[in-house]
């Protein structure tokens, strides 16, 4: 390990130190203190990790929130307010904020660092012992959801997540369960309030079990000096459906691992994901999706608009175990490069170990048609509003498939913003 | 020509066929109709030695001989030839090269001489004026992006090309519009003959406008309920196959 | 159906016999001293022997660190390196005045291989030089091709007879330092062909080498060099066998092409080493590194391998695309069967302007085969206007083998553009009933599908091949020809 990576891992175990013990999260951080103790911070010789340099989230002397801040409702509303109606609940600096939370409370919803037992699910999926940020997470989480879904037809549940504290590291925990049958949609937002640089280690557990359907959105638009790194371990019962929307549109580091195990016959997931860079951004997601089972389906879309000097990470995983026979398994990866200073390293990767399966994976790297940009300039619109149109169209697909109609186009109104103002499609 | 007694079929652990007796003379056409579910595919694919299907009961005897006893390809080269419902894709073999593949085989099989490239290329172009079908398909893989209707033509092409004595139809008119349905017909009706038998299966009474069948049966539950002339079909047309169901066997 | 699959499965390795001949070897073991016994056998210069042990001494450093490279998706027991003979010829090597003299059991050997060597018999249009575990052992229709200026034959005598040339390219594409085996293998390697092509010319017939190992405990370390000067072009071929042994043996080759500007290099490959019998027991561990490196403008090299054999292949036939409207083409059929494993794919390294590149991989796994792709795609920051393709398919039959992509995509300027697919699949049922319906017998079925599977790779094969590794697909080389 580099010597910035040592010292990284010493500071966060320091922090570690110093986490006040009591409650139903003891376990959770002792196993997170080991496991991270015996990883430390990856470097890029791991094949996880190849095209990711964790030294500068290392270099920075993170900090525990120090205190209880004040902050005013109309300024959370300003970067997060709820586009439709849902159940609200907000922590700060990874700290929750009963003043904050909606009016209509989310009552599906526990905070973990009140929650007299911890949820059944929490450390089960997201394996500390191979991922060093979940055991991160582990040794430094102070607080969380449980978010528990048991009937059809229920309000959505929105988490934001806000961090405002310069150089403050908050290590927020979400574990969501389903009942059979259940249906519902999660949406957990990563906000900043201001600009000061901070980080957010966000670690999800979600459990979808028989027959349940579950939508869960992770939006990621922090400012521009932000670090993120956030991992989703879920595991999908028999004829149970999840579908994941994992959108990155802010921070200046960003990592997301998506696990998916789908663990009963005829289950299924979609990922859908859309990730935008921009500036000196670095945006990564790796995904694995175990189809343990037979007859499971999975359908992965991801989309990745580069531009400015930014670079973009992507890496699915598709396994396909001995018994999973009729597995159907299908992956697609397309990116735009808008900059020649922009990068993106992407692999996609099938491993099958079963005979009697359907799977498929496509990736492409490219730059905006031409002859769409041209048809465009023919019928009078400029070119970089061509370019615009062009870009937003490309991304379409996947905020289109976001459980609410309104998020798509609140999302969408931040993606091409975003794209505007870092002239990225100049 | 063909002789089915007690024929019992199952599929996995489900018994689909439960019992059919059908005696099938040379030269006629035989209608087989009836509601989804009732067991027509499966007879279609008993037939040609589908095997996914088990028979558990019953024989069948083609032109004297025990065809149960007999793979699949041994049924095609004595001259038993089935219609595909979802005729099936293989991408990277050529159309062309299937057939004459096909065809050889056949033809060896009946001590005929093979054809060579020439002469098969000859006899396929006249085929296919038959179907009205576009040249370019013979280059393309085995039904690989055709449509519905082209699959069908496909179909009925190879069955001209290797002359079968024995025709199972699948379906054949699902998905077909009228024109398509007509050019299709056209085709089978190219090989009725006094030495040529025909098994057609539908669901719908349109196609036997076409091609018109010396007996109809209707399948219920895996049993032929019903027999008669051309006209039942009409009759199940108008009433539909609640008219059917539960009535016995006449 | 299975019971056909198994069918082909459990056909015969047809090349497992050993040729019975008097063989010169030297002691086992690798050190410094058998490095320069090897370099004197072959009266080496001095420059050559001081390459060779310098690349002895990174690999020992490697080996001593732990560097031996486990990132593929293949697994052996660990290999003892002072266990294994370096070198082996059979004896006596004396300079032959002509191919009457060639030992008369060499000829009968690749007579019975399919590879006449005697000018009566051997094959037209296609130039052989034979190689016979660690020597070249003749090499045909040398004269006639170097009235037009090309030289062909064993690298040992063009070491000999153009040292310039060897000095100028000798790892100029694979450097002793690139990776395990290439310094293993720069270390101790004992011949191997060497094929120039000057300027301008085309070269009228293909040029070939035949691979065979047949000592026991021996390892095979050629080094490959062709060069195709401004406009020249060449088609090469190898082929190589082994007998049918027991225990592992090693073959770790280096294969080094350069294209100057205008140039067009093609490489085919057929390669059937022994691979091992049915439970895995014996069989070659092929591990090697192909590289091509297209230098000058426009120039073009094309890897086509058809991998049928060697209980593990461990290969990446890669292009540097340097030069501006450079083409870069990988085309390959890889079967793996019974306990067979391979990782096999290609590197595309584009670093000039507009280069293009196109990567076909078919992989057939049946048994209990394990069979990976492993690709990499890397668009650099000045390769403005480049384009990648990319189509990697998997066929499985049975279920106890395994399909695995391992596509790395980079890209680091926006002008150009990558597109991969890859696909899994399996011979359907359905498939085989509808063939089987229309009276085509499973066997030919499934030939016909496997071989519609790889059509697109065979027919790159130069003809002398194609009937080869038709052959050894057990498939009709339908469509490909026409």
């Amino acid at each position: 390990m580099s010597q910035v990576l040592e010292q990284g891992r010493d500071r966060f175990l320091a922090l570690a130190a110093r986490v006040p013990g009591g409650g139903a999260l003891d376990a959770l951080r002792a196993e997170g203190v080991a496991a991270f103790t015996a990883q430390g911070l990856p470097g890029t010789r791991l094949e996880e990790w190849r095209y990711t340099n964790v030294a500068p989230l290392a270099a920075i002397e993170w900090s525990d929130a120090a205190e209880h801040l004040s902050v005013a409702r109309s300024a959370l509303e300003a970067v997060a307010s709820p586009v439709f109606a849902c159940g609200l609940e907000v922590f700060v600096d990874g700290v929750h904020h009963a003043e904050l939370d909606g009016t209509q409370r989310a009552d599906q919803v526990q905070e973990l660092a009140d929650a007299a037992t911890a949820p059944a699910a929490l450390a089960t999926l997201a394996d500390a012992k191979r991922h060093p940020f979940v055991a991160l997470n582990g040794a430094l989480t102070r607080d969380g959801a449980a978010v528990s879904l048991d009937g059809d037809d229920q309000r959505a549940v929105h988490l934001v997540f806000a961090e405002a504290s310069a150089d403050v590291a908050s290590h927020p925990r979400v574990v969501i369960e389903t009942a059979p049958g259940a249906r519902g949609t999660v949406i957990v937002d990563h906000v900043s309030l201001g600009l000061a640089r901070h980080y957010s280690n966000a670690v999800i557990e979600v459990r979808v079990a028989e027959n349940a359907s579950l939508d869960v959105v992770v939006l990621q638009r922090t400012n521009d000096a932000s670090f993120h790194t956030g991992h989703l371990a879920a595991r999908v019962e028999r004829n149970g459906r999840l579908r994941t929307h994992t959108l990155s549109l802010g921070g200046c580091f960003v990592r997301n691992d998506l696990e998916v195990t789908l663990a009963g016959e005829g289950a299924e997931c979609v990922m859908n994901g859309l990730y935008l860079g921009t500036g000196d951004q670095l945006i990564d997601n790796h995904t694995w999706v175990d189809h343990a089972v037979p007859h499971g389906r999975s359908e992965e879309l991801y989309k990745g608009v580069l531009g400015g000097r930014s670079k973009g990470v992507f890496r699915g995983r598709v396994m396909v175990r001995p018994d999973a026979q009729k597995t159907d398994a299908r992956q697609s990866n397309p990116n735009l490069l808008l900059a020649d200073g922009a990068e993106i390293d992407t692999k996609p990767q099938l491993e099958i170990y079963a005979d009697d399966v359907k799977c498929s994976h496509g990736s492409t790297i490219g730059r905006l048609d031409p002859e769409s940009l041209f048809y465009l300039r023919s019928r009078g619109i400029g070119v970089e509003a061509a370019r615009l149109l062009l870009t937003r169209g490309f991304a379409a697909e996947v905020l289109n498939a976001l459980p609410e109609p309104a998020l798509a186009e609140t999302l969408g109104a931040v993606f091409a913003d975003r794209l505007e103002r870092s002239g990225g499609v100049a | 020509m063909l002789e089915i007694k007690n024929l019992h079929a199952t599929a996995g652990d489900a018994e689909i066929l439960k019992g059919i007796d059908l005696s099938i003379g040379a030269g006629e056409v035989h209608a087989i109709m009836g509601p989804n579910g009732s067991g027509k595919s499966t007879l279609a694919g008993v037939l040609a030695g589908r095997p996914a299907f088990a028979v558990t009961e019953g024989s069948i005897r083609y032109k004297g001989e025990d065809l149960l006893e007999l793979e699949p390809e041994k049924r095609a080269l004595a001259g038993i030839f089935l219609a595909f419902q979802y005729p099936v894709e293989i991408p990277g073999v050529t159309n062309n090269y299937f057939l004459k593949a096909s065809l050889n085989a056949i033809r060896t099989a009946r001590g005929e001489e093979e054809v060579d490239a020439m002469d098969f290329l000859t006899l396929v172009k006249e085929k296919m004026k038959i179907v009205e079908m576009p040249q370019d398909l013979m280059g393309r893989s085995i039904n690989e992006g055709f449509s519905g209707g082209e699959k069908k033509r496909n179909e009925i092409l190879q069955m001209l090309l290797l002359e079968p004595s024995f025709m199972v139809l699948d379906e054949t008119d699902s998905g077909l519009d009228i024109d398509a349905l007509r050019v299709v017909a056209n085709g089978v009706n190219h090989l009725r003959g006094p030495e040529r038998s025909m098994l057609v299966i539908t669901h719908y009474q349109r196609l036997l406008d076409y091609i018109v069948p010396d007996v109809v049966h209707v399948l219920s539950e895996g049993r032929i309920v019903r027999s008669g002339g051309k006209e039942l079909a009409h009759e199940l047309e108008e009433k539909g196959y609640g008219w059917i169901e539960g009535a016995s066997a006449p | 159906m299975s019971e056909t699959i198994e069918q082909l499965a459990d056909r015969e390795y047809e090349y497992g016999f050993v040729t019975d001949i008097e063989m010169e070897r030297i002691p086992k073991g690798l050190n410094a001293d058998i490095v320069r016994l090897i370099s004197s056998k072959n009266d080496e210069p001095e420059w050559l022997l001081a390459w060779r042990l310098k690349a002895l001494e990174r690999f020992q450093k490697m080996l001593a660190e732990g560097h031996h490279p486990t990132w593929a998706k293949v697994s052996y027991p660990e290999i003892d390196y002072q266990d294994m003979y370096y070198y082996a010829a059979p004896k006596p090597k004396k300079e032959l005045e002509s191919l009457d003299e060639v030992d008369p059991e060499l000829l009968a050997t690749y007579d019975k291989l399919g590879i006449p060597l005697l000018e009566q018999k051997r094959l037209a249009g296609v130039a052989v030089d034979a190689v016979f575990d660690s020597v070249s052992v003749a090499t045909t229709y040398k004269d006639e091709l170097e009235k037009q200026g090309i030289l062909f034959g064993s690298f040992s005598d063009a070491v000999k007879d153009h040292p310039e040339l060897i000095q100028k390219y000798l790892g100029s594409v694979v450097p002793y330092s690139d990776n395990f085996f290439a310094a293993l293998n720069s270390a101790v390697f004992s011949d191997g062909s060497f094929a120039y092509v000057p300027k301008g010319v085309r070269c009228p017939m293909e040029l070939s080498t035949y691979f065979r190992i047949n000592a026991q405990e021996t390892g095979q370390f050629e080094r490959t060099l062709i060069v195709a000067e401004e406009g020249a072009y060449v088609s090469y071929l190898e082929g190589c066998t082994a007998p049918m042994r027991d225990e592992n043996q090693l073959h770790a080759a280096v294969v080094e092409l350069v294209a100057l500007d205008d140039a067009q290099i093609k490489y085919s490959t057929v390669q059937n080493w022994y691979p091992g019998d049915k439970n895995g027991k014996g069989g070659i561990y092929n591990f090697v590194t192909k590289r091509g490196a297209c230098r000058g403008k426009r120039s073009k090299i094309s890897w086509t391998q058809v991998e049928t054999g060697s209980a593990i292949t461990w290969k990446y036939p890669s292009c540097i695309l340097q030069g501006d409207d450079s083409v870069g083409e990988f085309y390959s059929v890889a079967l793996t069967n019974n306990m067979q494993q391979a990782d096999t794919g290609t590197k595309m390294i584009h670093i000039g302007k507009n280069t293009k590149s196109t990567i076909i991989s078919k992989g057939i796994s049946a048994g209990r085969g394990q069979q990976s792709y492993r690709g990499l795609v890397r668009m650099g920051p000045k390769a403005h206007g480049s384009r990648n393709y990319s189509q990697c398919d998997s066929l499985l039959l049975g279920d106890k083998c395994g399909a695995h992509t391992f596509p790395y995509l980079e890209v680091k300027n926006a002008s150009s553009t990558v597109e991969h697919e890859a696909t899994t699949s399996k011979i359907g049922e359905d498939q085989l009933f509808y063939c089987r319906q229309r009276g085509i017998s499973e066997e030919d079925a499934i030939s016909m599908i496997v071989n519609g599977f790889c059509k697109e790779v065979l027919r790159e094969l130069p003809m002398e091949f194609a009937v080869e590794a038709q052959k050894l697909l057990g498939v009709s080389l339908e469509g490909s020809v026409g």
